[in-house]
Order: C-alpha cells, then sequence, then structure tokens
C-alpha cells in the first residue's frame, strides 16, 4: 500500500477512487456479520462466489460482504444493488437463482418478502416498514463498506473528516463542533462528550493522555457495539485519531471484549490498514501529528465495562472499580489522564465534523441530539439492530419499527438499559426515548438493549433472571452490591416459588433502595433497577404471586399447573412430546395429564396446535 | 488546607485527607469494618457510608476512601444514612453471626431484627487480611479471586505460599474470625455475651469452612499432639 505524505496526498487517492467507482455494475451486497454467519451467510457466500465464476460473469456482478445491516431476522439476506432489491432468508439454491438472475437484471418475485399485514410483496430494502422508519446515518455504512477493504472506506468519504480536522490546524475547533453538536455518550450515562475532551485537553500538558474505546458490551441481548465494530472499523479509528488530534493525546487502547472474535480481526486488519497508509503511527499524514492504537482484550467480565474497573484491567490488574474522584480524566491508566468512550459515541465522530456541528444537531431533540442503535429483541415480530432518532416514542419503536407483538398475545412492556435497566409498561409507551425521560420512569438507556415482553412474560421472573446475572457479574468488593445482589435474588426465588410474604416485598424494596445508596459503583447503584421499576409498575404480579401463590403469566414453575382443556383433538402430539410420559389418552379421545409427573416443561403446549392445553 | 463543612461545623483538613478523617478529627463518630489505620482505604463494608451533597443531587458515599473537597457539606448520621448503616448491619448478621466485632456493631445501632436466611458464613471480604498482608507484612502471599459470590481469599491456586512467614498478622487482624463468637449453638449466637477470645481454629472441626492460610498452623500442630 502507498504511503500517503500529505494532506493532498490523500485527497489526490480519495478522488481517483471515488472516480474510478463503477456504481451501475450490479452488486450482491451479502451481510456477514456475527449475526449474519451464523445464519449460514459464510455458505451462501461461498456458492455466490461459485455462481460468478462458473458463469463467467466476473465484471459483470460484483460481490460485496459486509457487516450487519441490522434486520437480523431475515438473515441471511441478500441486498441487491443498485435496484435496492432485498431478498430474505436466502438458501443455498435459491442463491444460484439470485446471481443468475441479477447478471439478467431480473427480480425473482418468489423470494420476496411478504407484508405480514397486507401479504403484498416488498421489493425494495427503503420500502420495508423496518428500514423506512429509521434514521441510519451510522448503520447505513454498514451497508456500503467492506470492513475489510480500506479502499472501500476511503471510496465513500472515510477519513476526509479526519483530514478536514486536520487541515484547520487547531484542535480547540474540533472540540468546539463536538461541543456544539451536544453528543452525549452512548455507553449508558448520557455524559456530553464535548465536555469530557474539554477536560482531557484542559490537563497539564506533558502528561501523555490516553484515549480508549469501550468495547466491552456486555449486557445480555445488546450487540449494536459489535455490529459498528465487525461492520466498520475504520470509523472507530477515525473517530479516535479526531479525539486525539482535538486533546492532544498520545495513546489509544481499544477494549474489545474476547467474546467477539470477528470485531477483534476486523480490527487489526483495519489498523494495520491504517498504518500503512500513514493515517495511524508517527506524524500522520506528514502533519507531525502522532497517534497509537492497541487492542486490550477484555476477558468477559461485566464489570469491566465501568470505567475505573476498564482501567485496572487495561492496567493487568483485577477488574473492580474504584472510588471517583479522582476521574479518569485526572487519573486514568497508569495515573495519566484518560477519556472513555463508547464505540458508538466514537463512530459519531467523523458523521459530526463531516456535516458539521449544527446539522448533526438537527436530529434528535434538544437536549438529546443525533441518533441511537437499540438492539431490539423479544416477543416482537421485527427483531435486529435498529437506529432511531433520540426522542422517538417506544410506540413508534414497538409497533412501525418493530411490527407489534410477534405472537397472539399483547405486548405488556419493554426493558431497556440491559441488565441493571428498568421496565416500562404499555401504557407509558408514549414515552419519549432520550436519556433524561428514561431514567425519570425508571429505567436507563444504558447502552441500547431493549427487550420487549409481552403477557407471556411474568416479570417477578423477569427481576429474578436478572438478578441473577448481576448477582454473578458484581465484582463483589462492595459488601451490599455482592451480598445485596444475592439475597434480592433469593427473595425474588421465593416469592416466585410461592413461599414469598407481603414482609417479603417491604424487605425487598427497603434493602433495593439501600444497595442503590451505599454501593460504589453504577453497577451496585443500577443493580436495583429491575427490582424497583417491576414493583413500581407491576406490583400486582407480585402480590398475585405472594397472595393467591398465582402467576398470571404461567411461567413461575411451582406456582403453575398443565391442563387439557375441551379443544382436544386427541391427535396424540402432546403424548410423543411428553419427556415425562405424563399425558395419556386413546387417539382421538381427549388426553389427560398426570400432574404427579408433570415437570412443567412446557413441551405439550409448544406442540399443540388447537390451543388446547391450559396453564393456570 | 481543604475546608468543609461536617455537620454543620467547619473544619479545614490537609490536602489528602478523606471525609473520615475530617470526621474523626471533629470527634463525630463513623462506625467502620474495613478501614484501618496504617492500611489503605478500600472502601468494601460499606459501613462508614456518610450523605454529601444537597437536595436531589444528595448521595451517601463511603468515607472512608472520599477523599475531602474544598467546600464539601457532609452529614455523618442523617436518616438515610442511618437506615443505610442498619441495613448493611443486618445483612452482616445474616451472614456472619458469629462475629463478636458485628454483634457490637449491630447492638450499637439497635438492630433488633434480622429478617433474612440464616446463613454461616465466616468472611466477610472486607479484604483487611489481603492489605495487612501486603502493606505491612510485605508478604502478598494471599489475594482475592473470582467474583460475585464466587469471590474469595486464598493463596494462590490455594497450595501453600512461599512468601507466607505463617506471621498470623491475617488473623490478628480478622473482624470476623478473631473475635468469633464460639457459642456451641449457631443458631443462637446473637446472644451479645461472649467475649471468648480463644483463637476460632482451635475448634476447626465445626467450621469447616474456616480461612486459615497457615501450613502449618501452630494451633492446628498443637491439637495434633493430644
Ligand atoms: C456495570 C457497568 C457496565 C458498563 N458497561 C459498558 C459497556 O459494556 N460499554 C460501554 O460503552 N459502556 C459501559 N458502561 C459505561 C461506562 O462506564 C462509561 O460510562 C462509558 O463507556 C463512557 O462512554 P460514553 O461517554 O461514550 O458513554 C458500563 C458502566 C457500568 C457501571
Ligand atoms: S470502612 Fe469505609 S467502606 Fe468499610
Amino acid at each position: 500500500m502507498l504511503k500517503l505524505k500529505s494532506l493532498d496526498d490523500f485527497r489526490t487517492l480519495q478522488d481517483r477512487l471515488r472516480t474510478g467507482r463503477d456504481s451501475d455494475i450490479p452488486t450482491i451486497v451479502i451481510p456477514a456479520g456475527t449475526c449474519g454467519q451464523a445464519s449460514g451467510a459464510s455458505d451462501i457466500i461461498r456458492v455466490a462466489k461459485r455462481e460468478i465464476l462458473a458463469k463467467e460473469l466476473t465484471g459483470k456482478v460484483k460481490l460485496r460482504i459486509t457487516g450487519c445491516h441490522g434486520f437480523c431476522q431475515i438473515e441471511p439476506s441478500v441486498l441487491i444493488e443498485p435496484a435496492r432489491t432485498v431478498y430474505p432468508n436466502v438458501g443455498l439454491k435459491e442463491m444460484a437463482r439470485i446471481v443468475e438472475a441479477v447478471a439478467k437484471g431480473e427480480v425473482l418475485t418468489d423470494l420476496l418478502l411478504k407484508d405480514p399485514q397486507t401479504g403484498e410483496q416488498i421489493e425494495k430494502q427503503d420500502d420495508l416498514p423496518f428500514f423506512s422508519k429509521q434514521v441510519r446515518t451510522l448503520l447505513d455504512r454498514n451497508e456500503k463498506v467492506d470492513p475489510i477493504r480500506v479502499y472501500n472506506y476511503l471510496e465513500h468519504g472515510g477519513y476526509s473528516s479526519l483530514v478536514k480536522a486536520l487541515d484547520k490546524r487547531n484542535p480547540a475547533w474540533v472540540i468546539e463542533q463536538v461541543k456544539a453538536s451536544g453528543l452525549r455518550g452512548r455507553g449508558g450515562a448520557g455524559f456530553p462528550t464535548g465536555l469530557k475532551w474539554e477536560m482531557l485537553a484542559k490537563q497539564p500538558n506533558g502528561r501523555e493522555k490516553f484515549l480508549v474505546c469501550n468495547a466491552d458490551e456486555g449486557d445480555p441481548g445488546a450487540y449494536m457495539d459489535r455490529s459498528v465494530l465487525e461492520g466498520n472499523p475504520h470509523s472507530i479509528i477515525e473517530g479516535m485519531l479526531i479525539g486525539a488530534y482535538g486533546t492532544g493525546s498520545k495513546h489509544g487502547v481499544i477494549y474489545v471484549r474476547n467474546e467477539y472474535p470477528l470485531a477483534i480481526k476486523h480490527l487489526i486488519i483495519a489498523l494495520r490498514q491504517a498504518s500503512e497508509l500513514s493515517l495511524l503511527g508517527e506524524n500522520i499524514l506528514g502533519t507531525g501529528f502522532s497517534f497509537d492504537i492497541q487492542i486490550v482484550r477484555g476477558a468477559g467480565a461485566f464489570v469491566c465495562g465501568e470505567e475505573t474497573a476498564l482501567i485496572r484491567s487495561i492496567e493487568g490488574k483485577m477488574g473492580e472499580p474504584r472510588q471517583r474522584p479522582p476521574f479518569p480524566i485526572q487519573k486514568g491508566i497508569d495515573g495519566k489522564p484518560t477519556a472513555i468512550n463508547n464505540v458508538e459515541t466514537w463512530a459519531n465522530i467523523p458523521v459530526i465534523i463531516d456535516s458539521e456541528a449544527e446539522a448533526f444537531a438537527k436530529t434528535g431533540t434538544k437536549n438529546n441530539s443525533g441518533t441511537k442503535i437499540f438492539s431490539l429483541v423479544g416477543k416482537i415480530r421485527n427483531t435486529g439492530l435498529v437506529e432511531v432518532p433520540m426522542g422517538i416514542t417506544i410506540e413508534e419503536i414497538v409497533y412501525d419499527i418493530g411490527g407489534g407483538p410477534s405472537g397472539k398475545a399483547k405486548i405488556k412492556a419493554v426493558q431497556t438499559g440491559g441488565p441493571s435497566g428498568g421496565c416500562i409498561p404499555a401504557d407509558k409507551f408514549d414515552l419519549a426515548v432520550d436519556y433524561d425521560s428514561l431514567t425519570e420512569a425508571g429505567s436507563i438507556m444504558g447502552s441500547g438493549g431493549m427487550i420487549v415482553m409481552d403477557e407471556n412474560t411474568c416479570m417477578v421472573d423477569v427481576a429474578k433472571y436478572f438478578m441473577n446475572f448481576l448477582k454473578d457479574e458484581s465484582c463483589g468488593k462492595c459488601f451490599t452490591c455482592r451480598k445485596g445482589t444475592q439475597r434480592m435474588y433469593e427473595i425474588l426465588d421465593d416469592i416466585s416459588a410461592g413461599k414469598g410474604t407481603p414482609e417479603h416485598l417491604d424487605l425487598l424494596e427497603e434493602l433495593a433502595v439501600v444497595v442503590r445508596d451505599t454501593t460504589m459503583c453504577g453497577l451496585g447503584q443500577t443493580a436495583p433497577n429491575p427490582v424497583l421499576s417491576t414493583l413500581r409498575y407491576f406490583r400486582d404480579e407480585y402480590l398475585e404471586h405472594i397472595e393467591n401463590k398465582r402467576c398470571p403469566a404461567g411461567v413461575c414453575r411451582e406456582l403453575i399447573h398443565y391442563s387439557i382443556n375441551e379443544n382436544c383433538v386427541g391427535c396424540q402430539a402432546c403424548v410423543k412430546a411428553c419427556p415425562e410420559g405424563a399425558i395419556t389418552g386413546e387417539k382421538k379421545q381427549p388426553h389427560t395429564i398426570d400432574a404427579d409427573k408433570c415437570i412443567k416443561c412446557g413441551a405439550c403446549r409448544s406442540v399443540c396446535k388447537f390451543e388446547a392445553v391450559d396453564v393456570t | 488546607m481543604i475546608n468543609l463543612v461536617i455537620n454543620g461545623l467547619n473544619v479545614s483538613v490537609e490536602d489528602g485527607s478523606t471525609v473520615l478523617e475530617a470526621a474523626r478529627f471533629l470527634g463525630f463518630s463513623i462506625p467502620t469494618l474495613c478501614h484501618v489505620d496504617g492500611l489503605s482505604p478500600y472502601g468494601a463494608c460499606r459501613l462508614c457510608v456518610v450523605e454529601i451533597g444537597e437536595g436531589p443531587r444528595a448521595k451517601l458515599v463511603s468515607s472512608c476512601t472520599y477523599p475531602a473537597e474544598e467546600g464539601l457539606k457532609v452529614r455523618t448520621a442523617s436518616a438515610r444514612v442511618i437506615r443505610a448503616r442498619k441495613m448493611i448491619l443486618e445483612l452482616l448478621l445474616a451472614s456472619c453471626p458469629q462475629s463478636k466485632t458485628i454483634q457490637d456493631l449491630a447492638a450499637a445501632h439497635d438492630v433488633r431484627q434480622q429478617r433474612f436466611k440464616q446463613e454461616y458464613e465466616d468472611c466477610i471480604l472486607c479484604g483487611l487480611c489481603v492489605r495487612m498482608c501486603e502493606e505491612q507484612m510485605m508478604a502478598k502471599a494471599i489475594g482475592f479471586r473470582g467474583r460475585g459470590e464466587k469471590r474469595s481469599i486464598g493463596t494462590p491456586f490455594d497450595i501453600k505460599s512461599d512468601v507466607c512467614r505463617l506471621c498470623g498478622a491475617c488473623m490478628y487482624i480478622c473482624p470476623a474470625c478473631q473475635l468469633r463468637c464460639t457459642y456451641n449453638e449457631p443458631e443462637k449466637a446473637i446472644c451479645g455475651a461472649c467475649a471468648n477470645l480463644a483463637p476460632p481454629c482451635v475448634e476447626k472441626d465445626q467450621f469447616d469452612d474456616m480461612m486459615c492460610y497457615m501450613d502449618p498452623c501452630v494451633a492446628c500442630e498443637i491439637q495434633k499432639d493430644k
């Protein structure tokens, strides 16, 4: 790769790449992030390559492998450019047909996605409600670039924000822009990024300063950071370079969890490419500005996402938070000033510099500018990553983009903010999604997990699930966090087993408040959220478990009974499905369940096509 | 010098002091469990919490680790603080009822109930032994491992440590085992009448999960001869 010696060298290369691009040649785009690969994208890529070679279509049909596009539910999917036709859930045979059709410029109507409501076929990706309601500033770029080809990134305007910043020859301009954009940290707390950088820039000169990209994403069910890292690693590197220039930092660290091997691989490739082009390292683009980035792999402890624990982990010590102040901005890695930002925050930086602060601030609301990526999962029709402007309502995300409930049961609540977030009930779905209103409603934005729950979800069970996670993931240093989460779990377990008393509820609430008050780091301070928010909005359900020993959602095993009603046609499906042989009955005769043998696994209910299995 | 206000009184302390030191300088007592002068502050037991700040921004912090800041307003015994301390003591009693230190603290704070399932753990993971071993004995023979429920203290890989000099300082400083109530019926351990200072390891059989890092241990060796 050629070394770029000046800003002009860079511009010449970028112009050449842009003019050399022929966007009229049909291109097959296959998303192959971890989610895509898990659903079989690697195989259809192989088929596509083989077909292109076998049919001698090289040069006539292009292929691009990218990161996740967001609509994970339809993966492995294929997008055809420039027509923007999208094919969902593509199999190996279909892939071969698609290659042929693309070469001929045809559309395979039998493979298109059907609108579940109208039954109409939808051809263009942008016409899918899942995509049309989003504002895809970051995710859009995932679609456009092949993460392991830096030229591809340059072609789409990559690194021109860095060059723009360097060309101003004024680091303070960068900080002003980020401040004016109103960008708030996407890692959870929503601290204004510009302010953080300003404080870092003001730290006494001569001391080495560190920038860290926090890619320790540990929330169960959340994977937006992974998708950005896998799909567009150069945007993180560019963001960090701009940040380094603005704050005068010399060293960068990307702290990424080891469970993200593809992200790490793409990052390593991207870092090497950037160094080779002289976009990273000493004397970047001949401007005298130097910055290096190193990857540190985390060992998968949730608490290492917390800033001070993360710093200790980078230093090679046990990941354990410490007292703040002193803040990392004053004393971070090896005692040097350190600013930590989330992956998505970094990815937003090139966007801000490129479009300039005012344009960026137009999206979203006053104190919450820009877009935010959520991972929308749970009992919802369209699952995947959605990028929406801040201030959008939960209703719009769940019904317009998510397409409503996946089954027949009504949606009851959404859980936001990861394990230490809270549940927001359906009657509050007009709530605007931003840092402040979510906090007010007793939840948090967190890093952007959004789990949709329907009436078959028991809120006591939900609280218990998260408490189980937290009691394992607490670092264990603060007595109230370690023992408090254990005790909260114990009480929730008792309630779900029908052993709860009204006094338990008081004790649970009292304990939750004390845990929130007395722990040192964010983990403990937010750990009671699942308990407090479910108690706030779903107290009835708790009382039902305690007073009537009933689980209304039919989840808590000790409190439910399976029985067969008059809908039974005697098809014997449940008899075969039952692992314990608890169901008896002749063919075409109503069946019965032996309560003593039943282990309440629910297998009968999931195979029954006649809704003949009741849970009470 | 740093000026701060504790319970309405002005106080000036040297740079680098903690809120706990400042409060003690004025004579306000704050209970502590994981703090001992001469060892670095750690902030694990949370018993020393005090309330700082005002209005909606008021919060509880551990005074043993929180640095005295200019203009800081501190309340060492507000209702919120007392409520938190009592709950912490209740939790401590629920896990480690046989420690004389914990019993005394609970009694002093008028803790009259213990509503959790009773456990008989010995270690509250306050980390005094770890810091004692490292900072005063310069041995670093023991340390923490694991997280959450699985956190514990021990020598690396639980094998005899080469750097351990059998000084016994870890046992000397331990608030849970050194002053353990040795009443023979653990169920009734919160009687408050017990002041038996014998080293607990003598009754090791009764407490099979007891933590002792000494190998060989003097007390065990004596018992063997009997
Ligand atoms: C228990 C805990 C876990 C966290 N996990 C993450 C994480 O996985 N990723 C992340 O970016 N921030 C995480 N954070 C938030 C970070 O501490 C920090 O606020 C954030 O990285 C700052 O970046 P930002 O200003 O860009 O949001 C976590 C915080 C806590 C208390
Ligand atoms: S004495 Fe301060 S936390 Fe233990």
